[in-house]
């Protein structure tokens, strides 16, 4: 099952990375993210972090942000869902 | 067309400045205040597609550079909010501008006149995007820099973010800096499609190009 949670932050990375629909759809919890995704740099994550806050209604902690936070899709909804769990 | 017009410089002196313009004396003439930084980049290609839209609908429209970006010679440590406002109310006497269309940032440093503002932010939080890259960069490189120290030292000494050299006036305007409030503001869901500011590469779109031409032309003639 597809939460909102999930679908907000598959659109994210739609509107971010420029990503088709149905590839973003195609993700799943293994997908590689940084360092497998080319469009994914420092200025995007940036991007991508400050949208997360954006719609997802939560704030980032610079110190909470480092490579396991980025390394797979599925690290990336663990963490957006237990921060709005947290929010 | 390229075009120059008089910028006035931190000292008091001018210097020539770089401005696209679509000009045809047309009675209705739309300054466009750019994105700020990075988001200039990535708006450039919808901005001029915007512009030629206006154009088309019988519009004027003028998209001067901020001094120390884009053509400019200027150096854009020497610049702040204060600067940047300057030439912009500069290039709106010199182009004789009636209206504005700000884009993101550019909301911060627009002239008075009567316009829009294209999902305006605050420059707090332009600058939270750019610490944050900052961080992020450094982090990979095995430093560990926080937003709070980063600042401390941009407000003294000014800052390079994300290969922008912000001098401290820019870092201490930008702190506080509020997009004007003459505008109205335009969301990107009017345009429909997603926001290309947010997009890590440069990308452009002529539909939403169209949409934000139409939602300005439709309130000129109103």
């Amino acid at each position: 099952m597809i939460t909102e949670i999930d679908s907000t932050l598959r659109q994210i990375l739609a509107d971010v990375l420029g990503l088709a629909p149905d590839r973003v759809a195609a993700f799943d919890g293994d997908t590689g993210l940084f360092g497998h995704l080319p469009e994914l740099d420092s200025m995007s994550v940036a991007g991508l972090l400050t949208e997360m806050e954006d719609r997802l209604g939560f704030i980032i902690d610079d110190d909470e942000v480092d490579g396991e936070l980025l390394e797979t899709y599925g690290s990336l909804l663990a963490f957006a869902t237990a921060k709005q769990a947290g929010a | 067309m390229i075009t120059g017009w008089p910028c006035p410089t931190p000292s008091g002196a001018s210097s020539e400045e770089y401005a696209l313009a679509f000009d045809d004396n047309r009675p209705h003439r739309l300054l466009i205040v750019p994105a700020l930084f990075d988001e200039a980049n990535r708006l450039r290609r919808f901005t001029v597609e915007t512009m030629r839209r206006l154009d088309g609908a019988g519009i004027d429209s003028i998209l001067p550079d901020l001094p120390g970006t884009n053509e400019s010679q200027a150096p854009l440590s020497a610049q702040s909010r204060a600067t940047w406002r300057a030439a912009m109310a500069a290039s709106t006497t010199h182009f004789r501008a009636t209206h504005v269309l700000a884009l993101r940032g550019g909301a911060l440093v627009a002239p008075e006149l009567p316009g829009w503002a294209l999902a305006p932010v605050s420059g707090a939080s332009v600058l939270r995007q750019m610490l944050r890259s900052r961080i992020l960069t450094a982090r990979e490189a095995g430093k560990d820099e926080t937003s709070e120290a980063l600042l401390a030292t941009g407000r003294d000494h000014g800052l390079v973010l994300a290969g922008h050299d912000l001098g401290p006036a820019m870092i201490r305007e930008l702190e506080a800096a509020e997009p004007a409030a003459n505008l109205s503001p335009i969301s990107q869901s009017e345009l429909g499609g997603s926001a290309l500011w947010l997009r890590a590469e440069p990308d452009e779109d002529p539909a939403q190009s169209a949409a934000l031409a139409q939602v300005v032309a439709k309130a000129l003639q109103s």
